[in-house]
Formats: structure tokens, C-alpha cells, sequence
């Protein structure tokens, strides 16, 4: 039986240094099982949905359609292949115009050609952040569908420190809008995880009342006292330079640090859950409470700081957008983001690698769908419609093995880590 | 005539393991096929197999003579193959009518549940096979042996006529495993035939036709009840000599280490399943807990390993009195724990093999170095365990889910036998083992207690008990109604106790110290 080794053991590159490895090495295993395979399958089978509604929303089809069947077919190519490559030049940019750029010496054209995929990167910062918040919960067997309230009230730290502490040094002022977005985060994901471990208090009731709370408290602070004074909207005034997250171009390139921040945050969430003793017990109370239980690990105390942690991650997101793409403190300055985040993190099998992945499908697909409504003239919801579709093959992967023929799995382990959340009070 | 099920060349390749080689198998009608074969021989996967859980690498499956194509349990129920699994599948607030009629319902009138018609039929199939099964009650009230037979009920409701066993004794007390065995031979008096799964040798000389044995994925021989004997069929299976009594030392009893005083404990209901039980277990003795399951066993555990907090009493574990203390502060002061139900406390399944084997000492070191995890440290220790006790994996990184269910808890017993302990607490510790493993870990149990541990040991296996104890303690209805020398007991004795009949004399009490 010993002869009989498993790929990923053959040893990969060895100069490379060793957390690399074990990173890389989770990422091939991924890649190659099915776990990566359905996402991959859902998001194909999305697009051919999208095509689909695409045509049958085309003002052009029907009327080519009515001339001649020749006709509305070349419509219906014509349509979805002018959607898809608006789609796709507005959230990558022109492959031919870039190359180009590059090899002329005028940088306003480079930065120019180069935008659309950065701000894609921009777009999908606050995805990886929301989206890790969200799939740290699952992986302690958590349903936290607050995180769209975490982010704002970690917005609203943020923002207040950000304009309120004006004249701090950039290299105190910073950390110090993160620290306080994480710490609004976390206070709103402590007390429903609070909640949940001293009355049993569900999780997913208590996260959605939080959200409610934490809206019209935010209408209110920004009708009131966090209110700009010069202004009639409601609007916080704009922070300190100082509290700005660096951005690497002249505006209107938005592109800033913020998205590195999220990666190394994204390779520490990792970390934490796969290297650390703390992270094994999330996990464990995760995937199995009674053996946590039976472990010696503290069930309640793993509780609250999951949620707590989760939340600082989605206070992350607000802080994010606040300090490095708007400035100010807005009413609905986030478009959602917490809630595609669950879609994300399932996308994303709860792995920290996955998660950036899907976040980086979504932020492209969130951009391009801005330019796909400019220059094609598809309404922008067609994005949602997509996001939709991929998101109901991936929860339901027997459609997507039925359509492929795929083998099931032999272990039925994986499918149960989002579920056991649900089960236990 | 063509016999009702015939398996031919069944070949099953995991990810490194080979599980079944080339099976070939006949089930004849009406006869009881006794499939036999260490942990991790392949039966089960074998069996699912057949159930459409599992499709075959190759090999081919005739019903009654002709091919069938398996591929889901609903193909399987349609050729009349019917499985009770090892854990069951009801939902706990249904009544037995509803959870046989699920996915099989009976309606009138387009689409109304018909729970009377449902609920006669499920009352005939009770008469005719002496099930003794109440269409009405509530699934959650039903004790573990009823709740098996409402799975029978829900395959013979199908009308299943091949019924595959897998294991079903592994979870029933010795009295309903009787009855099982009775209800195995009406079965098959009534024209059923049955595969079935066990590694109690006893049961299979009693109730099997013909029996065949698997070791490593293939067929390695074929006998009957009247041609073998436990001896015979042990080394069958396992390819060696099986001491199926082992040799005893005088124990060399030492200083109590646990105490237990007038310890009750009460159930989330508020009913008291522990009713002031009180002993001690000395350094270098096995105490045996006999009784039917159900007496208050599980509830004196969980107390003892700071699972459940008593309500009254005390326990003292070498001085520290442990009565509130948490199963952490319990384990750091030396306490194994084998747990009765290895899935749910015991075991994380998605987890690799590894991390399982540190589940209650990852955060020392040398697992843990501050708050990162050693993995290598942790890997190399895990492949060392899985070769000394011969856990049956290509490798510690595949995950426990994977392994045989005898296989799962050879990992829980590495696990709380390898790590220095003062007192060891194992419930039904060869639960699914086969009878190499049995006879390993039993020797591993009189070696921990020859090396000075105390040794707890709970088990509704008179056999079990007799054999490793030095003085057996019997629970009836939440008391020690005795505790006797296990040297001078007797089989008839202690199933005496057990049924709640006392010693005339109180003068049968024996305790050290
Ligand atoms: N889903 C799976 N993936 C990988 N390996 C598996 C899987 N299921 C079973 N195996 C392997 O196949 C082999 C046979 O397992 P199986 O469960 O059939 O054994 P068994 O004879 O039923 O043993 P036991 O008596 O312990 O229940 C084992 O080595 C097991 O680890
Ligand atoms: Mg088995």
C-alpha cells in the first residue's frame, strides 16, 4: 500500500520556502479535486445562462428573428459576443491597447490602459475582506450574516478617527483608522457571538437584527453628529491625508494599497486557521461540537471570538472603502458588499485561498458590468442575474455533476462544513 | 434455479487503497450469509456497493439471475436490495408511519398523506415478522434496538427481499442483539435472504448458512457454522494464531486514584440517571462496570471526565477534587478517555488522521510550539501510531471519515493509550473491532494496568468484563447494586445483577484498601 503515494507528496520545487509550499500545495490539491472543478463548472454554466438571458432580453434578436432565422441567429451571436467583450474590456481593459501602450512611452496611456483591471483590484478589495469574514464564520460552524453591518459600523470608527484625528503623523493616523474599522467590526460581531454561546440566541437572527441597527444608526450619525457641517447631504466630512491609504497613481486611478493589505490579511487569515492551536479549535468547534467539547476546548469562548474575529475582518472592508476609495463616510456607500460576500465564501469553499479567487471574479464582474451597460447598453442587473445562477449551482452541486456527468465525490464530509451551523442551537 | 443475488468480480479502488479485489459472492434465497472479515477488509465498502453508494472500479451484479445496474439506493430498493446502516437514518420527531412512509408515501385523493393505510401495513409487517414495532410512537422515544427494527420495517415496507446488515449488533445491548438474531431467522423463514455483518464470532456460528471471509480486499476462504469454530474462523480472518483468552497477572493494586461519593447526576430532563453511586479504583486494578446499557453507565462517565456536572457528590482524582472541574483541567491531570460514541465525541471526521491523533493535546508542546502547530512533529507522530497499531491507511493525511469504522476507533484508542496517564476511563473501547484488534487493545488495557494506571472500564460485554476486570461494579437503574471479585464471579451471577436482582448476602462486597 506505501508505493501507492498521493500526487501532491512529490515533492514540489524545494528552493521555495517552506509556508509557500504548504500554500501552493493546498492550492494544487484544490485545483485538482472536485471542490475546485464545480466552482469552475458553475461559473461556465453562469455565463451560458447569462448568454442565454442575454438573447432573449435583445431587442435586436426579435427583430432579426422576424426578417429571417439566419438573421436571429447572427443577432443573438452578435448580442451576447458585444456583451461579453464589453464585459470583459471594461473589467480587464484591451489586451492589444495595453501591449501597445507599453511599448510607446506616453504613461498617461499606460495608466489609462491599465485602469479597468485596477479597478477591478479596487472593487474587489472590500470582496476578499467581507468575503473572509464571512468564511471564518463558517469554518467555526457560524452563519454570520451580519457582516454587511459589521462593515459599516467599522466604516463609521474608521471614518471618525479619520477625520476627527487630523494632524496625527501618517504613520499613527493609519493604523489607527484600521485598528478602530476592526475594532467597530468586532464589537458588532461580539454581541450576537456573545448571544449565541451565553442563551443560544441564534446567530443568524441576532446578525440580521445588527444590521438593522447598525443602518439607521449610520442614517442617523450622518444626519447628526457625524453630519458635514458645510453640507446639506449626509455625508461625514473627508479625512485626514494622513488616514489615506496610499494610492500608487495619480487620480482618477484609485488603485491603493489596500488591496495588498487584503491579500497579506487573506495569507494571515490562513495562517491563523491552519497553523495556529486557535485556529485548530475553530475548526474544530466548527466541524464537530461534541468533540470539542470532549478536546477540552472552551465552546463558548471560541464562539464569541470567532464572531468578534469575523467581525473585525468585516469592519476591515468598511474601514477599506472608507480610507482608501471614498474618504468620507456616505449613507449606502457599500453596495452590498456583505451580503455577495456569502455567496463569495461559499464560492470560495471557505478557504481563505478561494475566497481571494472569488472575490477577484466578483469585484471583475461588479466592474465590468459598469462599462457592459455603457457601451453595450445591457442593464447592469444582468450581473446579478450571473452572480445568481453561479451562486445556486455552486449550493447545489448535484445540477452541476448531473449536467457534466460527474462522479459524487467518495467522502460526503466537505458538503457538511457550511451546514453544521444550522443544525445545533 | 439462479441464486437472488450474485456478485462477480467486484473490484473497488479508493485513492491508494485497494478496498475490494475481484469479490465474488452468492446469496441464495431464504439463507443467511455471514460476511466476515477484519477492520478495513473491505465488507462495507463491498456492501455499499451493492446499495448503490459506491460504483464499482469493476465487476458485475445479477439479480436473480440477471445483470442489474446499481448506481443510486433508489436503484438498489427497486431491485429489492435494502440496507440497515450502522448509524441510523429517522428523524427523531416523526413517528415511525412517517418516517417509513418517507419517500415511499401513500396518498389518496391526489396527494393527501394516507397515514391509516401507511400505518396498517407497517402493523401486518410488525405481526408477521414478531417486530413488535408501534406505528404511532415518536421515533425519538424508541430505544436504539426498536428504532433498528423501524429500519427493517422501512425496507420490508419497499418490499426489499435481499436485506444487508451491516454491523447491526455493534450498537444493541447483548439482550437486543438476541432479539435481532430472532427476528434475523424469521426473516429469512418467510423467503428473505440476508448478508450479514458482524465481528462477534458468536453470533455468526448461531445464525449464518454459510459464511465467507475477507481479508485485505479479497475472498480468502469460504465455511460454514458446522464446520468451524470461533478459534478457526478468528485465524481466518486475521491469517495468524488469536489468543482469544489472554494471560493475567496478579494485579499489583496500589493507591485509590479515583474517588466517587454519593455522586448523582441528573439528565437534561431533570431525571436522575446516576442515583449516589459511590466506589474508588485503585493504581494498578481494572474496575469493571457491567449492566445493561442504559443504567446510568454513560451519565457516571460523563461526570467522571467533566462532560455533565453532578448535582451532588464528589469525585476525587489522586487529591484535586475534579467534581466542577473541565475536561481540560481532567486531561491535564492524567485522565484517557475512550468516549462511547466514537463519531460524536470522539472523532472529528472531515480531519485528517493527524490532527485527530492530537485532538486533546495540540496545545502542548512538542504539538505546539506557542500558538503555532508542529505539523511535521504532529505528522511524524501520527505515522508512528498508525503503524503501531495497525491502523489500516495509506497515509495519517487522509481524513478519519475515510477509514473503517474499526479503523476510526483503533485512532481513538492510539490516541488515549500513548500519551502517560494515571487513569483511563474506556467506554466499550472494542466497539467494531475485530478480534485482532480486540485482543491487541485488550492487552494494551492489562498493560496500562501493569504499569500502575487505574483502569475504568465500562462495557456491556460480559465477556470483555470477565476477562480484564479484577472486581466488577454492576449499575442497575443509576446504582452499584454490587461489586464483586471478578475471579469468583460467574456469567449467571452477573447477568443476575445486571437484571436488578441483589445478593442475598451483602457480604459478596469486596473493595481494596
Ligand atoms: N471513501 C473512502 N475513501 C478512501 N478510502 C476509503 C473510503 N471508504 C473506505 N476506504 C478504505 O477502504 C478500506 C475498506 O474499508 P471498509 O469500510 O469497507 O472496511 P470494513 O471491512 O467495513 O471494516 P470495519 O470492520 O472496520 O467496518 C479501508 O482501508 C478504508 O480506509
Ligand atoms: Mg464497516
Amino acid at each position: 500500500m506505501a508505493e501507492s503515494k498521493q500526487p501532491d507528496t512529490q515533492a514540489p520545487a524545494e528552493k521555495e520556502p517552506k509556508k509557500e509550499q504548504g500554500f501552493m500545495r493546498v492550492f494544487l490539491q484544490e485545483l485538482t479535486s472536485q471542490s475546485l472543478l464545480i466552482p469552475i463548472l458553475a461559473i461556465f454554466t453562469g455565463l451560458v445562462l447569462g448568454a442565454i438571458i442575454i438573447i432573449l432580453t435583445s431587442e435586436e434578436v426579435y427583430a432579426g428573428f422576424g426578417k429571417s432565422f439566419g438573421a436571429g441567429l447572427s443577432a443573438s451571436w452578435n448580442a451576447v459576443r458585444t456583451a461579453y467583450n464589453a464585459l470583459f474590456t471594461s473589467a480587464i481593459g484591451s489586451p492589444s491597447r495595453m501591449i501597445a501602450a507599453l511599448q510607446g512611452d506616453d504613461a498617461l496611456e499606460i495608466r489609462r490602459t491599465f485602469n479597468p483591471i485596477l479597478e477591478s483590484l479596487v472593487a474587489s478589495t472590500p470582496y476578499i475582506f467581507a468575503g473572509l469574514a464571512v468564511a471564518l464564520g463558517f469554518r467555526s460552524g457560524l452563519f454570520n450574516i451580519g457582516v454587511e453591518g459589521q462593515l459599516f459600523i467599522g466604516a463609521i470608527f474608521s471614518a471618525y478617527v479619520g477625520y476627527r484625528f487630523a494632524g496625527l503623523p501618517a504613520f499613527i493616523h493609519l493604523p489607527f483608522a484600521l485598528l478602530a474599522g476592526m475594532l467597530g467590526g468586532a464589537l458588532w460581531g461580539f454581541i450576537p457571538g456573545w448571544l449565541k454561546a451565553k442563551t443560544g440566541g441564534h446567530e443568524v437572527i441576532n446578525t440580521i437584527m445588527m444590521n438593522y441597527i447598525a443602518f439607521r444608526l449610520s442614517e442617523w450619525l450622518l444626519m447628526g453628529p457625524m453630519k458635514r457641517p458645510d453640507s446639506f447631504n449626509p455625508v461625514s466630512p473627508t479625512i485626514a491625508d494622513s488616514a489615506k491609504l496610499p494610492s500608487f497613481f495619480e487620480p482618477p486611478i484609485r488603485f491603493h494599497a489596500g488591496f495588498f493589505l487584503a491579500l497579506f490579511v487573506a495569507w494571515l487569515v490562513y495562517w491563523f486557521l491552519f497553523k495556529t492551536k486557535w485556529g485548530f479549535e475553530l475548526r474544530t468547534v466548527g466541524a464537530n461540537r461534541h468533540a470539542a467539547r470532549y478536546a477540552g476546548m472552551n465552546i463558548t469562548v471560541v464562539t464569541v471570538a470567532a464572531m468578534s474575529l469575523s467581525g473585525a475582518l468585516a469592519g476591515l472592508a468598511g474601514a477599506n472603502e472608507v480610507l482608501g476609495v471614498n474618504y468620507n463616510l456616505a449613507l449606502a456607500f457599500s453596495a452590498g458588499y456583505g451580503f455577495d460576500a456569502i455567496a463569495l465564501a461559499l464560492l470560495g469553499k471557505s478557504h481563505p485561498l478561494g475566497v481571494v479567487l472569488a472575490a477577484l471574479l466578483f469585484g471583475t464582474l461588479r466592474s465590468g458590468a459598469l462599462g457592459m451597460q455603457l457601451t453595450a447598453g445591457i442593464p447592469i442587473d444582468i450581473i446579478s442575474v450571473l452572480q445568481a445562477f453561479i451562486l445556486a449551482f455552486i449550493a447545489a452541486p448535484a445540477i452541476i455533476r448531473t449536467i457534466y456527468r460527474l462522479r459524487k465525490p467518495g467522502t460526503k464530509e466537505e458538503d457538511s462544513l457550511v451546514l453544521s451551523g444550522w443544525g445545533e442551537g | 434455479m439462479a441464486p437472488v443475488l450474485e456478485l462477480k468480480n467486484i473490484t473497488k479502488q479508493f485513492p491508494g487503497v485497494l478496498a475490494n479485489d475481484n469479490i465474488s459472492l452468492t446469496l441464495e434465497e431464504g439463507e443467511i450469509h455471514a460476511l466476515l472479515g477484519e477492520n478495513g477488509a473491505g465488507k462495507t465498502t463491498l456492501m455499499n456497493i451493492l446499495y448503490g453508494l459506491y460504483q464499482p472500479t469493476r465487476g458485475e451484479i445479477f439479480v436473480r439471475g440477471k445483470k442489474v445496474e446499481i448506481h443510486s439506493p433508489s436503484d438498489a430498493i427497486a431491485a429489492g436490495i435494502g440496507m440497515v446502516h450502522q448509524h441510523f437514518m429517522l428523524i427523531p420527531v416523526f413517528t415511525v408511519t412517517e418516517n417509513v412512509m418517507l419517500g415511499a408515501e401513500e396518498t389518496r385523493g391526489g396527494g393527501i398523506l394516507d397515514r391509516a393505510a401507511a400505518a396498517q401495513k407497517i402493523r401486518e409487517i410488525s405481526e408477521k415478522y414478531g417486530l413488535a414495532v408501534q406505528p404511532e410512537a415518536y421515533v425519538k422515544n424508541l430505544p436504539v434496538g426498536v428504532q433498528q427494527r423501524v429500519e427493517i420495517i422501512k425496507l420490508l415496507y419497499r418490499q426489499a427481499d435481499i436485506l444487508i446488515f451491516d454491523e447491526p449488533t455493534a450498537v444493541l445491548t447483548p439482550q437486543e442483539a438476541d432479539e435481532l438474531v430472532k427476528i434475523m431467522r424469521s426473516l429469512v423463514q418467510q423467503g428473505k435472504s440476508i448478508i450479514f455483518i458482524t465481528h462477534k464470532l458468536r453470533e455468526v456460528l448461531e445464525v449464518a448458512n454459510r459464511i465467507t471471509v475477507i481479508r485485505r480486499g479479497r475472498v480468502v476462504g469460504a465455511t460454514t457454522p458446522a464446520e468451524a469454530d470461533q478459534k478457526k474462523l478468528a485465524e481466518m480472518m486475521v491469517g495468524r494464531q488469536v489468543d482469544l483468552l489472554l494471560e493475567k497477572k496478579t494485579p499489583k493494586v496500589g493507591d485509590p486514584v479515583l474517588k466517587v461519593k454519593d455522586l448523582v447526576v441528573l439528565d437534561h430532563r431533570d431525571h436522575i440517571l446516576v442515583d449516589g453511586i459511590s466506589f474508588q479504583v485503585h493504581a494498578g486494578e481494572v474496575l469493571g462496570i457491567a449492566g445493561v446499557q442504559g443504567n446510568g453507565q454513560t451519565e457516571l462517565v460523563e461526570a467522571i471526565t467533566g462532560l455533565n456536572h453532578p448535582v451532588k457528590g464528589t469525585i476525587t482524582l489522586l487529591g484535586h477534587n475534579i467534581t466542577h472541574a473541565t475536561p481540560r483541567q481532567i486531561t491535564k491531570l492524567g485522565v484517557g478517555h475512550v468516549p462511547e460514541d466514537r463519531q460524536r465525541d470522539g472523532l472529528v471526521l472531515s480531519f485528517p488522521i493527524h490532527d485527530n491523533i492530537v485532538l486533546n493535546t495540540y496545545f502542548k508542546p512538542p504539538y505546539s510550539k506557542g500558538v503555532v502547530m508542529q505539523a511535521e512533529r504532529i505528522l511524524a507522530e501520527a505515522e508512528e501510531l498508525v503503524k503501531a497499531f495497525d491502523i489500516r491507511t495509506p497515509s495519517a493525511k487522509n481524513s478519519a471519515g475515510s477509514l473503517s469504522g474499526g479503523n476510526q476507533q483503533k485512532v481513538i484508542v492510539a490516541r488515549e493509550f500513548s500519551r502517560p496517564t494515571k487513569l483511563l476511563v474506556a467506554s466499550q473501547p472494542t466497539r467494531g473491532l475485530d478480534v485482532g484488534s480486540i485482543e491487541y487493545i485488550h492487552a494494551r488495557i492489562l498493560q496500562k494496568r501493569d504499569e500502575g494506571c487505574a483502569v475504568l472500564l465500562v462495557s456491556p460485554e460480559l465477556d470483555e468484563i470477565l476477562q480484564l476486570s479484577d472486581r466488577i461494579a454492576v449499575m442497575y437503574r443509576g446504582k452499584i447494586i454490587a461489586i464483586v471479585d471478578a475471579a469468583k464471579t460467574t456469567k449467571e451471577e452477573l447477568g443476575l445483577l445486571m437484571a436488578g436482582i441483589a445478593p442475598k448476602t451483602e457480604g459478596k462486597e469486596v473493595s481494596h484498601g
